[in-house]
């Protein structure tokens, strides 16, 4: 295989990585703020119900969690998975960063002081206005950086798409590699990991510095 | 008459934090409220501007009632959409001043006007810029609050108050997060507006200010009104021995 087929497949993989990581971010940075508000409902249940949530995805391995979305329709109710893989992988994913995001938020909604809320009270702000304007704009930019910490992560647990032998850039290294015997796939796969995180940390400074007029 | 409070009584848990307090505040008038830490001042504004509920009593602006007691001893208030109106009314300065950081000076006094009272933006962008020009302020409009300092932060703080053009201002200890070198600034705006006849109630430590600006000093200890009167009579000769004590511990 020379080298230039080898990228030309792999490349497919790459894509395929990015739409994960896309997708995945699509969903998971709102259904976020959902669970965050489910998490402070007033209603008893649903907040119960979504802490046990949260601790779950938190406390369980993503792989694991991945191959239940995929196989528990089958072994649980005998449904058919036919073309439901790619479901079961963004599934698996969206909510289990969804619980990481929901969990920045709330420690991002908490640190910011009583008197912020008290002061737009005081003028008549609404509640929805409160949040949109005064609240959200402070906790985007508190917590920037343990989001930035997340995304890349997540660039890097797109290879555990794998497990469902779904064919990724991390998927195709490994077969490509093995069938070849060589050592190349696992070097491209490495360097587009990293220009990938370098992008991303690239995007989250600029987004950073964006914020920087004020403290 | 612009504030009615009669008979304001609120526990947090057993803790009875006002037992029955009463002030009204007429059109110019400008209170002051003198008295121990933890002696339910700040509790008192914050019921009056409704960032309490009270637990028994009344609280009437403009003479509409905001909040009654029944026959039964139970507290009823407006609806939240009626509240609101109602916040137009009064505006608030905190001790920590509580500007919103992500707003420049000119954006924290005009935003609330536009937002909330619906107004024209580039009118309130004028009345903003009157007020900053009247705190001394006009040339810190597009700082952020972070590069100002904290006698500055405040008068941006009672600016965004006055841009609502509220019929009453409570102060809750306006100089007491300052270094003694920068409350003399704040101390001089507040004097300014009771000269314009602003209605105003201030808790306030700085007993010589509380003798110059006010009409009328209460001194206010155990959830209770020990005395009050002209500021001469309380701070200079008062009746009560609670009263007398507080001072004398003051002035050391």
């Amino acid at each position: 295989m020379t080298l230039s087929t080898m990228l030309t497949t792999m490349g497919a993989g790459m894509l395929r990585t990015c739409t994960i990581f896309f997708l995945t971010l699509l969903g998971a940075l709102p259904l976020g703020f959902v669970i965050y508000f489910a998490r402070k409902s007033k209603i008893k249940v649903l907040s119960s119900f979504t802490k046990i949530f949260i601790s779950i995805m938190r406390g369980t391995p993503l792989m694991l969690q991945l191959l239940v979305w995929y196989f528990g329709p089958y072994y649980l109710f005998r449904w058919s998975i036919r073309g439901y893989r790619f479901t079961a992988i963004i599934l698996g994913f969206v909510l289990n960063y969804a619980a990481y995001f929901a969990e920045i938020y709330r420690g991002g909604i908490e640190s910011i002081p009583a008197g912020q809320y008290e002061a737009a009270e005081v003028l008549g702000y609404t509640k929805t206005q409160t949040f949109f304007k005064i609240i959200l704009p402070q906790v985007i930019k508190r917590i920037l950086p343990s989001v930035t910490n997340e995304v890349i992560t997540l660039v890097k647990d797109t290879s555990l798409a794998f497990t469902l032998a779904y064919q990724e850039v991390f998927s195709l290294a490994k077969q490509i590699s093995a069938s070849q015997t060589s050592f190349m796939p696992f070097l491209i796969a490495g360097i587009f990991y990293y220009i990938a995180n370098y992008a991303v940390a690239f995007a989250m400074e600029r987004f950073e510095k964006a914020l920087d007029y004020y403290k | 008459m612009i504030l009615e409070m009669n008979d304001i009584k609120k526990s947090f848990g057993n803790l009875n934090v006002l037992r029955g307090i009463s002030l009204n505040v007429d059109k110019g008038e400008v209170v002051s409220i003198i008295g121990p830490s933890g002696g339910g001042k700040s509790t008192f504004l914050r019921c009056a501007t409704f960032l309490e509920n009270i637990d028994s009593g009344e609280i009437k602006y403009m003479g509409k009632t905001a909040a009654s007691t029944d026959e039964y001893g139970n507290c009823h208030y407006v609806s939240a959409q009626e509240l609101r109106e109602f916040k137009s009314c009064y505006g608030l300065v905190f001790q920590q001043f509580n500007l919103f950081p992500h707003y420049s000076v000119l954006k924290n006094v005009m935003d609330a006007p536009v937002a909330v009272q619906k107004r024209d933006k580039s009118e309130a962008a004028e009345t903003a810029m009157e007020m900053l020009r009247k705190m001394g302020l006009e040339s810190k409009a597009d700082s952020y609050p972070y590069q100002l300092s904290g006698g500055q932060q405040q008068r941006v703080a009672i600016a965004r108050a006055l841009a609502l053009r509220p019929e009453i201002l409570f102060f809750d200890e306006p100089t007491s997060a300052l270094d003694p070198e920068l409350t003399g600034e704040v101390l001089r705006v507040i004097k300014q507006l009771a000269e314009e006849n602003m209605t105003m109630v201030i808790v306030t430590h700085e007993m010589p200010f509380a003798k110059a600006v006010s009409n009328h000093v209460i001194f206010m200890d155990g959830g209770v009104i020990v005395e009050q009167g002209a500021p001469e009579k309380v701070l200079g000769d008062p009746n009560e021995e609670r009263t007398k004590s507080f001072l004398r511990n003051y002035s050391q």
